[in-house]
This record gives C-alpha cells, sequence and structure tokens, in this order.
C-alpha cells in the first residue's frame, strides 16, 4: 500500500467497517480471538494459538478466521479466547488449553452451544460502537 | 453487539430433560409477540453446571440467573426484563444460600470497568493497522490535521481535564502549551513507556494490544505543539510490545501516517523507539532524557521544565503511555465527553494492575470516582482463599497503604494522596491477613533503595539507612527509638530529595506505621510477627494432641530438625530449624503451628 | 558566547529585599544579603548537580522546597533560607552523609580543609544516630599524580563534572547505582588505565579526603637529610601567586622570595626558578615558531606542549595534532635538564649527586617527569621529585617555618634569573604573550614598542585574534580548560579536510581554567575570582621585572653564549626538545 490521501484512509476505514459489522471475514462467519499479550504468551497463548489452527485444519472446517489480539485483562485466566459466532453471544473463555480448545470447537463452534465451565466474561462494553454510553 | 440483551438457555443434558426446549420456544415465541425479537437473541448454550436448580436461563448483558425457570416463565421474562428492563426477582438465584454450590463464576469483572484507554486492548489485532483504522482509528489526527487549529487541540484537552497518568497527575494541556508557545528551531515529543513498578504492566498491555493509539496520540501533539520527532522510550524488558511498536510504525510509514507530508496535509512527524535498560529511574521524566540523550539516567532539577527545556535542550513534551492513549479519543469524542466522566478533580479513567491476595487479578480500568470497594470486590472478585482483607497499595514503591476503613473512598488524584497514598501509574496490590505490614514496607523500600540512582544524598543514604531499620525491626532488633528515627529520616528524604522517587520513597513506610503501628509494636516490643512472616520472629512447633506420628514432615524437613518415632508426636528442634514452613504445608492433621 | 544582557531580578531573602542579576542563582541572591546557605556539592565553576541536599531553601506559600544552587532567580520569589525546620532536615542529610564516611578526620589529607569536616562541626554534631555503612573499596594508586579514596567519596559529583565538562576527559563517571554507586573509571578500570591526564582539577574541586594529590613530601624531608644529595629545587611561576593563601594571605599576593627562603631553610643546596626556564622555552619554541612561518620547516599551526596535562590528552583524543606540537619541553623539564648538564658542569658537581625537585600547581607535572626517556636527556631523571603547591605548604609548616615573617630572598644563580615574560607563563595567554614579545624580535630584530600584548590576555575560555608583527599577521588561538580546546583543534581539522590555509598558525593550550594559577595541585577554594586575583598577580610581577622579555634575560644570554650555543642547535635539541606519539584513550 502506497501512502494515502485522506480520501483514501477515509474510503479503506469505511471498507473495514463493513467487513467487520458483517463479521464476515473472506467468506468466514466465525470469529476466534486470542488474547496475545506478553501474559497470554506467558500462559501459553502461542500453544493455543497453534492448537485452533491445527486443530481446525484437521477437521476441515473452514469458516472460522484465527485472530490475535492484545491482553484482554482477564490475567487470573490466561490464555483468553474470545469467540464470535453467529446465533451465539460473543464470550470469551479462560485458562483454555489444547483439551479446550477442542471442546470450544466440538461444543461452540460446531454444536452452538457454550463451553459453560470456561465462560469467564463476555466482552467489555465498547465505547468505540457503543458511543460510551455508560 | 449487534443485539441489546442476549437470552441464554441452558441446552445441557440436565436442563434439555426438564424442559428447556420448551422453555427456548417459549422465548422465541414471546419475544415475537412483544415486538423485541429485533432487540433480542435468544441462544442456547452449554451446561452452566449449575443442574440441581435447572433449568436455567441467563440474560445479558445484566447477567440475570434465573432458576428452575418453566415455560410459562418466558412470557414475563420478556415483559419485565427485556421490555421494561427489570429483572424477574422471584426467579433470581440466592448466591448467598448456597454459594459452595456455585460452579459457574459469577464474575463481573467488566461490569464496573469503562474502557478508554484500553477501548481495543482484546478487540483488535494489534499488528494490522487496518482494524485500528476500522475502529475510528486515526480519526483523530484527521481532525487534528484538518479540522482544528492546534489552539483548538489544546483547548479540547483543557475542557477534557486529562491529567497526566504517569503518576503526579499533571494538566497535559498545560504541558502542551507551554511546549506550544516556547520558540525553537526543533520540538520534541516523547512517550514514557519505562513502566518500572512491581506488579505494574498497565503500559505493557496498552502498547501490545494497541500501539497505534499511542502513535497517532503523539503525531497529534507533534502537530499542536510543532515537533517533527518523537521518541517512545521503553524498557528492553519488553519485547512484545516493541515488536508491535515496529510493526505498528511500520504499518503506518506505509500507509503515510508517519513520515513526509502525513495524509498530504504538509506535516512531517516521525517515531524512533529507543530502549531504556529497565532502570526505575528512569521513569523520572528528566533522567529518561537524560537516558534517551545517552548519558546516565540521572534526574536534574527543575526548572526548567522538558515542556521549556528538555531533549538535547529543546522543548519536549512527554507523556506517558497511558496518557497518550486517551488522546485520540478526547479528540474523537470531544472534550465535555470526557470531562463528564469521572470526579470533579480528576476526569476520565485510570488502569490498575490488580494484584496479590485477590480472586480475580488482572488490568482493570474503571472511571475515576470508583471506589477501592468496587475494584477490589466487584471488579476484583474479592480477596482470595476467603481471607481477611488487610490493605491495598496503590502508587507502587512511591504510594502508601489503605486500610479497610477507607475502602469507601472514591478514588480520584486528590483522594488516594490525602490517605498518605498516590494514584502512581497503577499498581494495586492487595494483601490479607496473611501479610506483615512491616515486611511489605520492607518490600517496597528494598526496591526504591536497589533503584535509587544514587544521585542526591537524602535518597541514596537515607533510602540505606531505613531499610538498615526495618530489617531490624524484623529481626526483633528493634527499638522504639527506630520509629524516631525513621520518621527524621523519611521527613528529609520527602523534602530534600531531588526527584520524586526519592521524595515518595518513604512513604510505604510513613504510611504503614500510620496506621499499622499496632503491628510495628508487636514486633519491636513484643519481638512478635503477627501475620507469622518475619522468619526470626517465629518458631515452628509440633501440637502433640494432633500429631499422630505419620513422620511426613520428619521426611521432607530439608535440614532434619524434625525427629520422632512412628506413631509417636514428633517435636521440632528450633535450633536446626530454618522456618522454610515445609512441614506446615506437608501436615494432614494440622499438628503444625507457627508462633 | 552570548552576553547575557544584564537585567535585574527583585526578590526576597528571609524578608530582605535583594536586586540580582538574572539568571544567577538563590545561593548568589542570599549572598547577596550577607546569607550563606551550606552546600557540598555546588561549586561556582561547575553547573548545579543539585545532589547533596543541604542547600534547599523554602519558597513562600510553596510545600515544596527548592535547591538554592539549581533555582534560578525570579521576579518577586521570596525565600526562607534558615528556620527551624530547614535545620532539622538539614542537619539530618548531614548526619546520613556522615554515617557513610569514615570519620577518620585526624588522619585524612583535607584535616582542617575539609568542607564536610567544617558543616558537622558547624552543625554540632557529636554523635552518630544512623547506623554507618562505609564503602569498602581500596585505595586507586594507579596513576603517579592523584589517589582515589572512594570509602571517603560522597558522591558530590564536582569530579565528575570536572572531568567530563570543564576538561571533556571523561575519565571519571558515576559507576553503580543506588548507595553502591562509585566514582571511577569506566569498567572500574585503575585510572592510569583511564583517559585521565592527570590535571588534578578534580582533587582541587573535591570538598573532602576522597580525590588527592600523591603526597610525596616524604621523599623531600629524606633528600635534604641525605648529606650525598644536592638538592637543587625550582618553583614555577603560578605558586609564587596562590601558596600564601595557605597561609591566609590574599590570592595573587607574590611571596617569591620568602619561597627562595623557606627553601632554603628547609635545606635545599640550591634554588632555581622555572621562570628561567620558561625563558628558555620560550627561546626554543618561538625560534620554531618563526622558523615554521617563515621556512616552512613544520607543520601550521604551532601549538604550545607546556602542558603535560594537554599533552596527555593530545597524544590521546587528537594524534593528528603531532606534527603541530612544538618538539619543545616544558620549562620544568628544560630546567631539570640543564641543571644537571649545565649547572652541574659548572658548579663541577656529579650529577649522579644532584636531586632535583619541582615545586608546582600542577599534578601532572609529578607524571610528566617520567612520561618517557626523553625526561632523561641528562642521562639521569632529570627531574627526581614535584611537589604540588599544597604539598609545599604543608611542608613549610610541618617545618615550623613563620612563612609570614620571615625575609625574602634572592634565587641563585646562574639559572634563577627570570624576565617578566617567563613569570606570566602561569597564566592563560600569559605563553602566547612572552611568545609573541620575543618572536617580534626574532623577526624584526626589533623590540616590540609595547610589551603588553592586551589582545591574548582574558578569561574566555576560546579567544582567537592576529597579531601584527610589522606588517606580518600571525593568526593566533588561546584555548585553557581542556573542554574548550575542541572547538579551535576542529577548525583545524576541518581546514585541513577541506584543503584549506589553517585557520591559526601558532595556539596556546592550557588544560587548566585560568591557566596553571588554577592548577590542580593549587591551593583549594580556587574560583574565577580567585583566578583572576592570582593572574593579577603575575602580571604585576611581569610588570616590575627588571626584563620584560625572555631573550633580554642575562642569563638566558649567557647560557646560549656558555653552553647551548643558540636555539635549535644540537645540544638544545638534546636537552630540550622532546617526541610525541600516538597513545590509546584506555591502555587495554
Amino acid at each position: 500500500m502506497a501512502k494515502m490521501t485522506l480520501e483514501e484512509l477515509r474510503k479503506l476505514r469505511d471498507t473495514k467497517k463493513n467487513e467487520i459489522k458483517k463479521r464476515d471475514l473472506s467468506g468466514r462467519d466465525t470469529q476466534i480471538v486470542i488474547g496475545m499479550g506478553t501474559c497470554g504468551i506467558a500462559a501459553g497463548g502461542k500453544i493455543v494459538l497453534d492448537a485452533f489452527l491445527s486443530e481446525l485444519e484437521l477437521r476441515k472446517i473452514d469458516n472460522v478466521i484465527v485472530t490475535q489480539t492484545g491482553c484482554m485483562g482477564l490475567c487470573y485466566v490466561e490464555p483468553t479466547v474470545e469467540v464470535i459466532a453467529p446465533d451465539m453471544p460473543p464470550v470469551i473463555y479462560g485458562k483454555v488449553d489444547a483439551s479446550v480448545v477442542k471442546r470450544i470447537i466440538d461444543e461452540h463452534v460446531v454444536g452452538k452451544q457454550m463451553v459453560s465451565d470456561h465462560v469467564f466474561d463476555r466482552p467489555s462494553a465498547d465505547i468505540i460502537k457503543d458511543g460510551g454510553k455508560r | 453487539m449487534a443485539f441489546r440483551n442476549y437470552i441464554l438457555v441452558c441446552g445441557g443434558t440436565a436442563c434439555e430433560s426438564s424442559k428447556a426446549g420448551a422453555i427456548y420456544d417459549a422465548l422465541v415465541a414471546e419475544c415475537r409477540a412483544q415486538g423485541v425479537s429485533q432487540d433480542v437473541q435468544v441462544v442456547k448454550t452449554g451446561c452452566f453446571g449449575f443442574c440441581e436448580q435447572g433449568p436455567i436461563v441467563k440474560v445479558l448483558p445484566e447477567d440475570s440467573f434465573y432458576v428452575q425457570v418453566k415455560p410459562e416463565d418466558a412470557k414475563e421474562i420478556v415483559s419485565e426484563h427485556i421490555v421494561k428492563g427489570r429483572e424477574v426477582r422471584r426467579l433470581l438465584y440466592d448466591k448467598d444460600s448456597s454459594k459452595k454450590h456455585a460452579k459457574v463464576e459469577d464474575i463481573k469483572f467488566y461490569q464496573k470497568q469503562f474502557r478508554i484507554v484500553l477501548r481495543n486492548c482484546g478487540f483488535i489485532d494489534p499488528e494490522n493497522i487496518d482494524e485500528y483504522i476500522a475502529r475510528e482509528g486515526y480519526v483523530a489526527l484527521e481532525k487534528t490535521l484538518f479540522d482544528m487549529t492546534p489552539d483548538d487541540v489544546i483547548n479540547e484537552l483543557k475542557i477534557a481535564g486529562l491529567r497526566g497518568r504517569g503518576g503526579a497527575g499533571f494538566p497535559t494541556w498545560m504541558k502542551w502549551n507551554f511546549t506550544k508557545q516556547v520558540e525553537a528551531d526543533e520540538k520534541y515529543i516523547v512517550c514514557n513507556a519505562d513502566e518500572g513498578d512491581p506488579g505494574a504492566y498497565m503500559d505493557r498491555s496498552t502498547l501490545e494490544g494497541d500501539p497505534h493509539s499511542v502513535l497517532e496520540a503523539m503525531t497529534i501533539a507533534g502537530h499542536t505543539v510543532g515537533a517533527r520527532q518523537g521518541f517512545i522510550y521503553i524498557r528492553a524488558e519488553y519485547p512484545l510490545a516493541i515488536h508491535r511498536l515496529e510493526v505498528a510504525m511500520k504499518q503506518s510509514r506505509e500507509y503515510g501516517l508517519l513520515g513526509k507530508n502525513i495524509l498530504g496535509s504538509g506535516f512531517d512527524f516521525d517515531i524512533e523507539i529507543r530502549l531504556g535498560a529497565g532502570a526505575f529511574v528512569c521513569g523520572e521524566e528528566t533522567a529518561l532524557l537524560a537516558s534517551i540523550e545517552g548519558r546516565r539516567g540521572m534526574p536534574v532539577p527543575r526548572p526548567p521544565f522538558p515542556a521549556v527545556r528538555g531533549l538535547w535542550g529543546k522543548p519536549t513534551v512527554i507523556n506517558n503511555v497511558e496518557t497518550w492513549a486517551n488522546i485520540p479519543v478526547i479528540i474523537l469524542k470531544g472534550g465535555p465527553w470526557f470531562e463528564r466522566i469521572g470526579t470533579p478533580d480528576s476526569h476520565g479513567t485510570k488502569v490498575f494492575a490488580l494484584t496479590g491476595k485477590i480472586r480475580n487479578s488482572g488490568l482493570v480500568e474503571v472511571p475515576m470516582g470508583t471506589t477501592l470497594r468496587e475494584i477490589i470486590y466487584d471488579v476484583g472478585g474479592g480477596i482470595a482463599h476467603d481471607k481477611e482483607f488487610k490493605a491495598v497499595q496503590t502508587g507502587g514503591p512511591s504510594g502508601g497503604v489503605i486500610t479497610k476503613d477507607y475502602l469507601d473512598t472514591p478514588i480520584d488524584f486528590g483522594s488516594l494522596t490525602k490517605l498518605g497514598s498516590m494514584m502512581g501509574s497503577g499498581g494495586m496490590i492487595v494483601m490479607d491477613e496473611d501479610d506483615c505490614i512491616v515486611d511489605v514496607a520492607k518490600f517496597y523500600l528494598n526496591f526504591t533503595v536497589d533503584e535509587s540512582c544514587g544521585k542526591c544524598a537524602p535518597c541514596r543514604i537515607g533510602g540505606r539507612s531505613l531499610a538498615n531499620i526495618l530489617d531490624k525491626i524484623t529481626k526483633g532488633n528493634g527499638t522504639l527509638e527506630d520509629l524516631d528515627k525513621m520518621e527524621e529520616i523519611g521527613g528529609a528524604m520527602k523534602k530534600a530529595s531531588l526527584c520524586a522517587l526519592g521524595q515518595t520513597a518513604p512513604n510505604p513506610i510513613l504510611s504503614t506505621v500510620y496506621y499499622f503501628k499496632d503491628e510495628y509494636l508487636a514486633h519491636i516490643v513484643e519481638k512478635r510477627c503477627p501475620a507469622g512472616k518475619c522468619k526470626s520472629l517465629i518458631t515452628y512447633s509440633i501440637n502433640t494432641e494432633k500429631c499422630i506420628g505419620c513422620t511426613a514432615c520428619a521426611r521432607k524437613c530439608p535440614v532434619q530438625a524434625i525427629t520422632g518415632e512412628r506413631r509417636a508426636p514428633h517435636t521440632i528442634d528450633p535450633a536446626l530449624c530454618i522456618k522454610c514452613g515445609i512441614c506446615l504445608e506437608t501436615c494432614k492433621f494440622g499438628a503444625v503451628e507457627v508462633r | 558566547m552570548r552576553r547575557n544582557q544584564l537585567s535585574i531580578v527583585h526578590m526576597k531573602v528571609n524578608g530582605m529585599p535583594v536586586e540580582v542579576e538574572a539568571g544567577s542563582n538563590i545561593l548568589a541572591a542570599a549572598k547577596k544579603v550577607n546569607v550563606n546557605i551550606p552546600t557540598l556539592c555546588y561549586h561556582p565553576d561547575l553547573p548545579a548537580w543539585a545532589a547533596c541536599g543541604l542547600c534547599v531553601v523554602k519558597q513562600e506559600n510553596s510545600p515544596k522546597l527548592l535547591r538554592a544552587c539549581a533555582t534560578p532567580v525570579q521576579e518577586n520569589l521570596s525565600i526562607i533560607t534558615h528556620d527551624a525546620e530547614l535545620y532539622q532536615i538539614r542537619k539530618t542529610v548531614l548526619e546520613l552523609i556522615l554515617s557513610s564516611h569514615p570519620s577518620t578526620c585526624l588522619t585524612c589529607g583535607r584535616n582542617g580543609t575539609c568542607e564536610l569536616q567544617r558543616f558537622a562541626a558547624e552543625f554540632g554534631i557529636r554523635e552518630q544516630p544512623y547506623e554507618v555503612r562505609l564503602v569498602d573499596l581500596p585505595k586507586d594508586t594507579s596513576t603517579t599524580s592523584i589517589v582515589l579514596d572512594p570509602s571517603k567519596c560522597i558522591k558530590c559529583g564536582r569530579c565528575v563534572q570536572v572531568c567530563q565538562n570543564m576538561q571533556g576527559v571523561y575519565a571519571l563517571e558515576f559507576i553503580g547505582r543506588g548507595d553502591q554507586t562509585v566514582i571511577s573509571p569506566a569498567a572500574s578500570l585503575p585510572l592510569n588505565d583511564s583517559p585521565c591526564i592527570k590535571c588534578g582539577q578534580c582533587s582541587a574541586h573535591c570538598p573532602v579526603g576522597a580525590i588527592f594529590e600523591k603526597d610525596e613530601t616524604q621523599s623531600f624531608v629524606k633528600a635534604v637529610s641525605d648529606p650525598d644529595k644536592h638538592v637543587v629545587v625550582q618553583v614555577a611561576p603560578a605558586v609564587r601567586v596562590a601558596l600564601g593563601e595557605a597561609f591566609n594571605l590574599p590570592a595573587g599576593t607574590i611571596t617569591t622570595n620568602k619561597i627562595y627562603s623557606a627553601l632554603r631553610r628547609l635545606g635545599a643546596d640550591k634554588v632555581f626558578d622555572t621562570n628561567f626556564s620558561a625563558d628558555l622555552t620560550i627561546m626554543e619554541e618561538g625560534t620554531e615558531l618563526v622558523r615554521r612561518l617563515t621556512t616552512g620547516s613544520g607543520a601550521i599551526p604551532q601549538i604550545t606542549s607546556c602542558c603535560p596535562a594537554w599533552t596527555d590528552y593530545m597524544e590521546k583524543y587528537y594524534p593528528d595534532m603531532i606534527p603541530n606540537f612544538s618538539t619543545a619541553k616544558s620549562p620544568m623539564m628544560m630546567q631539570g635538564a640543564v641543571t644537571k648538564t649545565y649547572y652541574a658542569e659548572k658548579a663541577q658537581i656529579d650529577p649522579a649527586k644532584i636531586y632535583s625537585v619541582a615545586i608546582m600547581p600542577c599534578t601532572a607535572k609529578k607524571f610528566e617527569k617520567s612520561r618517557d626517556d626523553n625526561m632523561r636527556s641528562s642521562g639521569f631523571a632529570d627531574v627526581d621529585l614535584v611537589l604540588t603547591t599544597r604539598e609545599f605548604a604543608r611542608l613549610i609548616k610541618a617545618s615550623g617555618i613563620d612563612f609570614l615573617e620571615i625575609e625574602g630572598e634572592e634565587a641563585d644563580s646562574p639559572i634563577g634569573m627570570y624576565a617578566g615574560a617567563g613569570t606570566i607563563f602561569g597564566n592563560t595567554g600569559g605563553v602566547m604573550e612572552a611568545a609573541i614579545r620575543t618572536a617580534y624580535h626574532l623577526i624584526t630584530g626589533e623590540e616590540l614598542p609595547n610589551v603588553n600584548v592586551e589582545a591574548v590576555r582574558g578569561m574566555e575560555g576560546v579567544r582567537s585574534g592576529e597579531v601584527d608583527i610589522k606588517g606580518t599577521k600571525v593568526k593566533v588561538a588561546i584555548a585553557h580548560g581542556m573542554a574548550n580546546v575542541a572547538t579551535i583543534l576542529e577548525e583545524i581539522r576541518e581546514a585541513r579536510v577541506m584543503g584549506k590555509e589553517p585557520p591559526y598558525q601558532f595556539i596556546e593550550v592550557m588544560a587548566c581554567r585560568g591557566g596553571c594559577v588554577a592548577g590542580g595541585g593549587q591551593p583549594y577554594s580556587t574560583t574565577d575570582d580567585i583566578r583572576n586575583k592570582r593572574i593579577a598577580g603575575l602580571y604585576s610581577d611581569d610588570e616590575r621585572s627588571t626584563y620584560r622579555c625572555s631573550h633580554q634575560n642575562p642569563e638566558i644570554i649567557q647560557i646560549y653564549d656558555e653552553f647551548l650555543g643558540e636555539p635549535l642547535s644540537e645540544k638544545a635539541h638534546h636537552l630540550l626538545h622532546t617526541t610525541y606519539q600516538e597513545r590509546k584513550i584506555y591502555k587495554h
């Protein structure tokens, strides 16, 4: 990408906003976001990331996009993973390891049921989207 | 979230068998009937693990937990809760009656939080600039470059009332304004990412989770005050944050958001990273600037302030990471929006790294004015292992302790200082009954003694002298006169030290002596450590009535201090015992006692 | 340097109105109303370092204390310098400093001149309330000039500032942090392996006994009591206008004749004067300059070489300037060489028996006397012992000599007489002025009509100008305070790189600010005010001299007639000139 003008930046922003709103990232409707701050990585975030990628590939599930993000703040239950799937509320799972990864895919992504014993919170309110209602 | 509410219906086997399916259908039908199906999504979830109370329905975002729900309750849940926003009390689970059965953690971690600084942390991929841009990223920069004058920007910050989040709470707009008003051929923008308080990692997490917010803010500052170069001073121990910053800067340069002629505005600005070796004192701004210049990180007296004469003698705006991360939001949403959050003394939010004997340790961001009780008990879930709350330490090695009596203090810059502590950069360490307050004071003091740069005599020698006295006290050799000496030295350090490190280093001692004098006296007069922490003052012994002679402790004891026949009570030889506490952990019968 | 416009600030000190120059600090403002604020780290030569914490003062209506040393005066500022609380804070800070400083005053080189000792006395400190913790590190005795004693250091930072800012040497630095901080060369190297140029400015600025000159007074006492030794002493120019301060005489008092007689009482067999060989230096160096200028026989500009600290600095930091250095030895080394040759022959004394002593304002001279084999041109050590002014003062006192009352005497012949030109070697610009007086004669054959070359006098750290020698313009530059030399040398380097004419033809450099009058071995508490008084002393010594120019000195004429032949003769080359070599900044 070359240097942008103001107009180009605004256009890019609109495009990206729409993509995110549709939660349709290149035709994939489910998003798994892994907390990859220093805390998350130290607690095994990279292992979780690898487990998701290999598990999804193994089962040939191709509607899921796996991304990373920074610290979600829930340091006491790292590694943390947020799952945003259609017809499901967004949810944050904590204390995730390779076996929990399998359950998230089995139960949440495929079975549309939450892995309740690892639900630690729903995502926090978002000042950007909610306009900071308090 | 696209929906206003989520109704979660337990779809576990147990609930399913008790008509969860019927409840689900009823709820969907009711929502349609009452015209709210656009706002609500009804979801079947996995087992809540609370089957004895099933079927269970949970409503988000209020987190209402309804138990033993029947299909005929669906109407009331929708009409009362969803439409009118009132919980259906009769269905609510009474938490207190059977707490220990609750398997689903009843966590309100995010509920009392308000995330401005951490708005993108946990939302976006920090290594993908597009995600930042999609979340209104660089809109604030657009506004400042094309729609606002530098004075407008400063005025917006003034209305917002943003105060520096690094510790001292100096109004940000004033700093910027000083620098803007000085005429100079070169000016600089500096981000202080030299986070050093023990247990604090707010800045690291912010940079790891949302590096662009800091880059955008620094660019805004550059344009506002007339600087073309910025520096991020970050400790080398933060490799991931450094990596994410480097990625972010590279992407910004590719997009033309850093570098020459940003967005075609004619404004040039770029940023360099400078690595610090992790000296705590380099968080002090003049020491930090010296370190960037390649000199030994030692503070110099102010005035002149860096805003007027900073890096290489040029006017320099220096703010910490958290302050920077606030800026784009203030520009985006306007000063008045920000001003309404918080208390009259302090606007906006504060990020804390909540650690210690707390159930939910973590990174939290709450509006100024939130009480300590809310942070500790609501966000933090209370004290771990059902222990008794003793005190909370804020402000790191510069702060002090706050006791139970002051838990309802709404926190802001002023209130914490009044309590003998301070806001600091945001470390918040919770202590329980097992923590010895003298030991805690010693920990913090040893930290500042190690981290003192050694330049000024009051801090360099005074800190060491205080540490010596505390060491004496924890070893049972303290005298009452030592308390006076500590106040004398502490007083001189507060007044005569050159920088904030030395001026605040006595705070952990002075505040613990003030609030916990009894505990100091116990150490000094009775030669006793009430919390059982100070090794020199405790003895381990075996209660012969409880000991069954299993020999487990004797086998684990690393110094063979425990003797006794099998099946007969054992004894500990105090002369050999090194007070490691292994026997206490090993004994299943509670026979090992500490006094 | 941009001159500050002298605007006046009005403020109050302890309720008393004060008018003070803008830009000065609160210490200065207080001084105006005769209030002294204690400080251990501040020194008027240096920017405020604000380390010791003693000078804290109160600002009216402000809870925060200010450091008087580092706070510039402001209009309407109202300051309290002394009250019960400030007294208590200062006393506590002082007690803290004392808890990290050995109480070995009786055996300390600074007993009686120590600034910390003075405050301990003034604050009436009678006990040690805090646990004493001392630095347990050995003394650094690696150099021949200066001793570092880390156990006595109070980390005031003066030495580091002097070494880095005034001298540009960077031999000393703070190492370690917190109460582990020590002041030492990088990597805790011995001083002798560091960039140290032995100028001793650190020792002259140290408020306590942590850095001091290597004391060699015992060697002198031993030498004079040895019947087989013929002790010959020379006295440097700058000593005569500073020594008096050790005996409570005003700075700048000329004590030349008392020094001669004191030396004789101390047991010296002959008393000569370094001023004589300063004249000799001018003959050699002046002739060298004239040759370089007129015959192109050497690199231009020519740079003076009489300061051993500067020579060491050049060899380490500017070895590319070696061809520009005058090959003439320093006056002290010339004096030593002619003592053990010319004088020995003339007096028919076996040079092996001569013990050659130099009283110097300088610690680097202790190092210079054995810097290489050129310093043994007589076949023996040309100078056997160097004592600084401070050591000399102690020696006089210990010998029971009532310095104030003794009658003055004259120096011995044949190498004891001096012209005014020789005496001004002791101050910045003096070598230049002396050289101009003689170069004029060498070039034109005439005497300079007005020997007072005001153009090269002054205290600016870098001065440059043009001297007109009957139509021949000579561009000259002067630097003093080692850090200032960079300005001039970088100009030369730049011209060299650009292939341009060198900007100067003759350059005088002295390592210490003000020149040798403020050398590292001079009495303590040197400030610009004292420097100026000592310099004025030397100029008045010059003015009252019978001969003002080196080539007019009858003993100089005599030594060339009887012994050396002419300037730059082969004999002169062997005895009075030297060579230079590039040295590593760090030895290893």
